[in-house]
């Protein structure tokens, strides 16, 4: 029963953070491309573009998030049919992760070698293969370690969505622990986020360690 | 010191672009010219010109160097040549094509047919050194079986057989060049760029590359164009030079030319390094004037490797008579031009400064007297 609830809100805060979070690195990385060569210098350089971009990302990225979640009440209604529950916290979830994301993943896309770049050009390089080729390759290791962080801070997000009905740890530990001074709970959920987010931590740097090859 | 008397053999001056096209009908067989060619970059402080008025012609299968101090625009030159530098006025052309008008289809193209090799080697540091020389093919489309042979044939080419699945990060300076080296001339290119190719290496390994461009230079008769700010690079490969100074030629000509006689300034000043200069002991024991009888008169004979041969040092030294002694001083072989100096004192000569000046004139290109010692 407790067991159960518990498992439950575990497997909630997973869904949220998973979903939200794929769907922010699916859309984060070509955000981030963009960003990077639409800039000055970039190789697809368009000013009015990187500005535009630049400035919403930086609009959603200034919204504390539990202020972007209540405003964007009806546009999740309009999304998901329903403010409450799992599929309801996806929809702010993911709007505030993805800028979140893009952001980090921009900066290591920034940070290849120009001297890079010149070499794919003189090698005979199309655009979008300085991209595929260089770019992104080059960054990897960069936007892996920047997507550990945006998990990391998806499921602290995701604790307060749970507060407001979204479900999952967050949710278990506001309703028992803090509602009712189950502090046994409280400490559960506790333990059970700190071995989350070292996994996730511990794994996210062996990988862009193992993908690091400079 | 100051060089008080010189003698200056005259050879004429190369003559100029414009002339040289009128005479010389093979510029139209010309792999790389520049016609007018200039650059200007939009400064803070209001533009900037990196280059002005460049005429230039780059035969097939000749090294050829460019030399300058930094920002003398040698950096711009050179990549206007696969426009990874667009310039502002004038031509380039290639196989009398002028690229200026180039989309990017041709571009792509065109760059395919120009290898270039950086100072920092810019190899994809996620790749293995396999990967890194295959990259052009993969992006030109060049299927899997002619890309493993063309990869396996070059980096046999350059010495990197073993190392194939080695990252750039675990390799050395000279090895990284290789790469380099064999990611450049993966499609077989006509013109190979160079941008300071040795400038981040160690002497020893500066050789083994400079002997690598030289082998391959022969070996598939491409074209090599090289910018450097090191005299002695110029010295080692190339077989013509321009020097380079604030965005326009100052000097060019045969290698052995520009290094046995140097008309510009700032040819003689990247020239100084490999100069021998006055030992510093002697220079402080030498007089502007004989301070007693038996004071010895010091000359020093540039050799300019304009007659072709060797000084025959017998035939000076009973020549300019009494006691002479050689007090610094050595002869290299540049494309087979005797270049270099010899710093000889004459002590118990009959002859006079002046005299003695003039029989030296018969062996050396140019002589001067540069005072007297006890």
């Amino acid at each position: 029963m407790w067991f159960d609830r518990l498992l439950q809100g575990f497997i909630d805060t997973f869904l949220m953070v998973g979903v939200s979070s794929l769907i922010a690195l699916l859309a984060g990385i070509p955000l981030a491309v963009i960003l990077v060569t639409s800039g000055k210098g970039g190789i697809y350089e368009a000013p009015a573009l990187n500005k535009a971009l630049g400035g919403f990302v930086n609009l959603f990225r200034s919204i504390p998030f539990l202020i972007l979640m209540v405003a964007l009440i009806p546009f999740t209604r309009l999304i998901v049919g329903t403010t409450y529950g799992v599929w309801a916290a996806v929809v702010p979830l993911t709007i505030a992760a993805t800028p979140f994301f893009a952001r980090i993943a921009e900066v290591s896309l920034r940070e290849v070698d120009h001297g890079l770049i010149e070499a794919a050009q003189a090698m005979g390089c199309r655009r979008w293969h300085i991209v595929w080729h260089v770019l992104l390759p080059e960054a990897l290791p960069g936007i892996v370690g920047g997507f550990t962080i945006t998990l990391v801070t998806m499921i602290n997000s995701s604790a307060m969505a749970g507060a407001i009905g979204a479900g999952g740890l967050g949710d278990i530990a506001y309703r028992y622990g803090y509602q009712r001074f189950d502090s046994q709970v409280m400490l559960t959920v506790i333990v059970l986020l700190v071995a989350l987010v070292a996994v996730i931590q511990l794994g996210g740097d062996r990988l862009a360690r193992g993908l690091n090859k400079r | 010191m100051n060089a008080t008397n010189t003698q200056l053999k005259q050879h004429p001056v190369a003559p100029r672009e414009a002339e040289q096209t009128e005479l010389h009908p093979q510029l139209n067989r010309a792999h790389v010219r520049f016609i007018g060619l200039g650059k200007t970059y939009r400064g803070d402080q209001g533009p900037v010109d990196a280059l002005q008025g460049i005429d230039l012609a780059i035969q097939h299968g000749e090294v050829f160097g460019i030399i300058g101090r930094s920002g003398a625009g040698k950096s711009s030159l050179i990549r206007t040549i696969n426009r990874l530098e667009q310039p502002t006025s004038g031509r380039v052309l290639i196989d009398q094509v002028d690229i200026g008008t180039f989309d990017e289809d041709r571009l792509v193209q065109l760059r395919r047919r120009v290898g270039m090799i950086f100072q920092h080697f810019n190899l994809m540091s996620a790749k293995t050194v396999w990967q890194n020389v295959e990259l052009p093919l993969k992006v030109a489309g060049v299927p899997k079986e002619q890309r493993q042979r063309k990869v396996r044939e070059l980096l046999e080419l350059v010495g990197l057989q073993g190392k194939h699945e080695a990252y750039p990060a675990q390799l050395s300076g000279g090895q990284k060049q290789r790469v380099g080296i064999a990611r450049a001339l993966v499609h077989d290119p006509q013109i190979l760029l160079c941008d300071e190719a040795t400038s981040a290496l160690d002497p020893e390994t500066t050789q083994s590359i400079l002997s690598l461009l030289r082998e391959i230079n022969q070996r598939l008769g491409l074209t090599i164009v090289l910018i450097t700010h090191e005299m002695a690079v110029i010295r080692e490969v190339c077989d013509r030079v321009v020097v380079l100074e604030q965005g326009r030629i100052v000097e060019q000509g045969p290698v052995w030319e520009v290094f046995g006689n140097p008309q510009h300034e700032v040819s003689r000043t990247l020239l100084a390094p490999l100069q021998h200069a006055l030992p510093n002991e002697l220079h402080k024991r030498l007089r502007p004037q004989p301070t007693s009888a038996d004071a010895a008169t010091v000359l020093r004979l540039h050799f300019t490797g304009r007659s072709g041969d060797e000084p025959d040092l017998a035939a000076l030294f009973s020549a300019l008579g009494g006691r002479v002694r050689l007090l610094h001083g050595g002869i290299e072989s540049i494309q087979g031009h005797g270049l270099g100096q010899l710093l000889l004192a004459v002590s118990g000569s009959s002859l006079g400064a002046e005299q003695l000046r003039n029989r030296a004139g018969d062996w050396a290109q140019r002589v001067e007297v540069l005072g007297y010692v006890v």
